[in-house]
């Protein structure tokens, strides 16, 4: 019989337990809205009133009207188009500091927690070197390295945020080696490293899509942070931190809309990933 | 459920009992939802008087210990009376509840190690108990009360934390604690059930001996009907928040009437022979989960059409008090069931 | 205690942490070697000669392999040379000097704020079940407002539309520097007041929930007793730590709070210097941050295992 027929019917040996799910409105809604930002993203161009680059020095600073929902910025561009352009750049970088870091910090905890030994002490302490540094602060040492920009802080943001996502997964990986279906799959014949791998992750994935909701919320403030101090994202793109820091002079003259618009755009977009994140959190645990 | 009659002398007028629950309900709120947990039980106990309530888990047992010390989880609603010297519980100021807490109710809790404080010494935990005490009489009633409990370097102890003590140490401090503030009345909570055989006996032990010592009524709780059997003067079995049957501990074992009594009684092995097990079919069931009927109907081997319908009430049958419709009848059935198990 | 115990303490708070800052620093220097662009042409400029630039680089020492340059560089640090900014021209320890008093004054101000309110909001949360959504309620909303955000939220506000505060720059005198100081405190403290008081909230909620809690109620204790006693004593340990990680972290906040105040902070220099490709001011800046971060983690869990009975008395432990 074929290996992943075989491993199919092993479900049934794999935790006796699995609760209903209970509606669960607050997850619901963030789910929705997290939906929503990643639409207005990729939509963009479909839900913006105006292009987010035009100039126009005649409009300079102006407050909200009918025709510019959020008034203009320091260069006559349309505050709220920029604001939907920015989602783009906004949620780009988290979507693969997330991406890279949980399947980084997720390889690194099963495979530490089932292989054991000095490999496992070993990587121990690269993520406690990794520990000693802020996100923040490797990310600008990575502009420091590679000049400014988005990937170079992506992937100093996905190294950094990889030993939070593997000490929550190992924990749990480590809690799950213990339990007696993985050596009644062993006993059963099954190869030790398809059964580490197939069945730890789909009793972790719950916690695994949890970690990963919570880091793309944390990115975000990095990333739009590296952005407002000028090592980020460069103008002229629009792109929310960025924004938040082109629209303060205007906003020490009585204009926040600019500044304030994108830093709602960032806090809503945190408080939606962060509030999922916590749900599924809590979900994965309440099954353990 | 009443204890078996004292004689007066004629002419007083009856005094309040030590502790009189009578119509207990608890219904607590989990997932949401409203459930009752407890239904209807009514026990009462005297002076120096030791009850046991005997049941499987979720039958109700440990909630209604804890509504008699108000202890029950906030928001949980209850109904029925609950007294202690005849003065509600429930209606006591806090002030009054605080001071019915400290001085004339004892609790011993099931696991030592979750109750009691970690960061605190043993010392410092006895201490807490009688706080109205200058520092060195707290010092001496603590010594004395953790000799009363069998520990001999009693000295020692007071300085030393939780879990430098085994779990037995530690329920026997736990004890000590009860006993410490001199209460009239001791809930023990399942006491021994986290300890080891020989560790509980000795357990049981000194509950019994302090009790002697102390004149202290005792609220036993426990799944094991043979443990509340040897030291308890009454015991009453509950199953899904209801009392179903209370009689006299000592002729329990040969003379109950209510079908899970004997269910329960048979289900014990034997200790003298191998024998298949005889079990009560089904899974022990909570008192949101009964229908209109008999809380038991839906185990029971004798089950009719009226035990469907309306709910047995309690009443008098020789020196039991027993909720069944059936029990007169079954009499003779149940004693031969348990002579031949 | 005994030698094997003492060497182990010993390797777990002074040599561990040791050796994590020395690979840290060697990351930093990684970085800064990495760094693109040659820092001769400020020192020299853009049209001197190649001969010139090779005089240079040997005079300070550039044309030697990293590891060396490392290690020079790390066992000067140690003894508080830094060396020189090749922007400002002056030495990085006279030039971080008086910034670090600045920033400092902002993490202390914005940590008390925390601890303060954080704890108190947490506290309130976590014992009065009716307060406890408004404060988590609060405090999920919080942790999602980042230093710059709650910077230009809070100048709006309180410096433009209410000319309560300055809205920019330092201030002098201590009267004048907290005030300054104040707007750019609370932007850094919000995210961590949030965050503090979720932490705080869910202990003591656990704490008040727990079985000894329910002990100490059935015994007639006083409420405030109770709380004092047993359910913030038992507490205390995650608030504590969670809070003093919070406070390390500051410091990273420090960069983005400084840049959108104004503020002559060592969070703002770095910020200045990485632009600048200024290395041995990024080098110095990027230590202190690593090296505070470390040694701030490193105290709390020495404090932790200081606090916890159980885990002092380990070693001790007989049962009987």
């Amino acid at each position: 019989m074929a290996l992943s027929a075989r491993l199919s019917r092993v479900p049934a040996l794999v935790r006796a337990e699995e609760p209903r799910a209970k509606a669960d409105t607050a997850a619901a809604a963030a789910g929705c809205l997290c939906l929503a930002l990643l639409t207005v993203a990729i939509f963009a161009p479909l839900l913006a009133p105006y292009h987010p680059d035009t100039i126009n020095a005649a409009a300079i600073n102006h407050g909200p009207s009918a025709a510019r929902l959020l008034g203009t910025d320091s260069l006559g561009r349309d505050v709220l188009s920029r604001a939907v352009y920015g989602a783009r750049l906004s949620l780009l970088g988290p979507a693969l500091v997330t991406v890279l870091s949980t399947t980084l910090g997720t390889a690194v905890a099963i495979a530490g927690s089932w292989v054991g030994g000095t490999f496992d002490r070993i990587t121990a302490r690269f993520m406690d070197i990794l520990f000693a540094f802020p996100g923040l602060l490797f990310a600008v040492l990575a502009v420091v390295a590679f000049g400014p920009g988005l990937i170079a802080p992506v992937i100093a943001l996905s190294v950094a945020y990889t030993p939070y996502v593997a000490r929550v997964i190992r924990a749990a990986a480590v809690h799950e080696r213990q339990l007696p279906y993985l050596e009644t799959c062993q006993l059963l014949g099954y190869s030790s490293w398809r059964t580490a791998v197939y069945h730890l992750l789909r009793n972790v994935r719950l916690l695994i899509v949890a970690q990963a909701t919570l880091a793309f919320g944390y990115s975000l403030l990095d990333l739009a942070g590296l952005s407002f101090i000028g090592l980020g994202v460069q103008p002229p793109a629009a792109e929310w931190g960025l924004m938040v820091s082109e629209g303060d002079s205007a906003l020490l003259n009585g204009y926040p809309y600019e500044s304030l618009a994108a830093g709602a755009a960032i806090v809503i977009t945190v408080v939606a990933f962060n509030v999922l994140g916590e749900r599924l959190t809590a979900r994965s645990q309440s099954r353990q | 459920m009443n204890t078996p009659a004292l004689s007066r002398p004629g002419g007083t007028a009856p005094e309040p009992r030590l502790l009189d629950l009578s119509g207990l309900r608890v219904d607590l709120k989990t997932g949401g939802r409203w459930r009752t947990v407890v239904q209807g039980v009514s026990i009462s106990l005297e002076t120096a008087h030791a009850v046991g309530i005997v049941g499987e888990s979720g039958a109700g047992k440990s909630v209604t210990a804890r509504a008699i010390a108000r202890l029950l989880p906030r928001g949980a609603r209850v109904g029925g009376d609950v007294r202690f010297d005849g003065e509600p519980v429930w209606g006591m100021s806090r002030a009054r509840l605080r001071r019915f807490r400290a001085r004339d109710l004892g609790i011993v809790y099931q696991d030592p190690r979750a109750h009691v404080n970690e960061m605190h010494t043993v010392g410092d935990f006895l201490a807490e108990g009688i706080l109205d005490h200058s520092p060195r009489e707290r010092r001496e009633r603590a010594i004395a009360a953790l000799r009363a409990t069998g520990i001999a370097d009693a000295d020692r102890r007071l300085s030393q934390y939780p879990h430098q003590l085994s779990g037995g140490l530690l329920q026997r401090v736990m004890i000590a604690a009860a006993i410490l503030p001199g209460p009239r009345l001791l809930v023990a909570d399942e006491p021994t059930t986290a300890l080891d055989v020989t560790t509980q006996s000795e357990v049981m032990a000194i509950l019994a001996e302090q009790r002697r010592a102390r004149q202290l009524a005792m609220l036993f709780i426990t799944h094991d009907l043979d443990l509340a059997a040897a030291v308890t003067d009454t015991i009453a079995v509950m199953y899904a928040g209801t009392i179903v049957e209370s009689g006299p501990s000592a002729t329990m074992h040969e003379r109950a009437m209510h079908p899970y009594t004997a269910g329960l009684l048979a289900a014990r092995p034997p200790a003298t022979r191998v024998a298949s097990l005889h079990t009560i079919p089904g899974r022990p069931t909570a008192a949101y989960e009964s229908g209109p009927g008999c809380v038991f109907a839906s185990r029971c081997a004798y089950t009719q059409q009226r035990c469907l319908e309306a709910r047995p009430e309690p009443r008098q049958l020789g020196d039991h008090v027993i909720s069944c419709h059936r029990a007169e009848e079954l009499q003779g059935t149940l004693r031969r069931a348990l002579e031949r198990a | 205690m005994t030698t094997a115990g003492m060497l182990s303490h010993l390797r777990r708070w002074v040599l561990t942490p040791l050796l994590t800052l020395v690979a840290a620093s060697f990351v930093l220097y990684t970085a800064v070697w990495l760094q693109p662009g040659n820092p001769l042409t400020l020192i020299l400029g853009t049209r001197a000669s190649p001969a010139q630039y090779r005089y240079m680089a040997h005079k300070l020492g550039l044309d030697r392999p990293m590891p060396v340059r490392y290690w020079d560089w790390l066992t000067n640090a140690v003894h508080g040379d830094f060396g020189t900014s090749l922007v400002y021209k002056q030495s990085v320890t006279s030039l971080i000097g008086p910034r670090i008093l600045t920033t400092l004054l902002l993490v202390a101000y914005a940590s008390v704020i925390i601890l303060v309110v954080g704890v108190a909001l947490g506290i309130i949360g976590g014992m009065s079940p009716r307060a406890a959504p408004v404060v988590a309620g609060l405090s999920g909303l919080g942790v999602a407002i980042p230093g710059f955000v709650a910077a230009e939220m809070l100048t709006a506000l309180f410096a433009v539309k209410l000319g309560w505060f300055p809205v920019l720059g330092s201030g002098q005198g201590l009267a004048g520097r907290l005030q300054h100081l104040t707007l750019p405190a609370f932007a850094l403290a919000i995210a961590s007041i949030a965050y503090v008081s979720q932490i705080t909230r869910a202990a003591v909620s656990a704490q008040e929930q727990s079985p000894h809690v329910e002990t100490a109620r059935g015994r007639g204790l006083s409420g405030p007793r109770i709380l004092r006693r047993h359910v913030l004593r038992n507490a205390a340990m995650p608030i504590l730590t969670v809070s003093g990680l919070t406070m390390a972290s500051l410091l990273a906040g420090t960069l983005v709070v400084e840049y959108a105040f104004g503020l002559g902070g060592i969070g703002s220099l770095l910020d200045q210097s990485v632009q600048d490709k200024d290395s041995n001011v990024v080098l110095a800046i990027g230590l202190i941050l690593v090296s505070v971060f470390i040694v701030t983690t490193t105290a709390l869990d020495f404090f932790q295992h200081l606090m916890d009975p159980r885990l002092r008395l380990k070693a001790t432990a007989t049962w009987h």
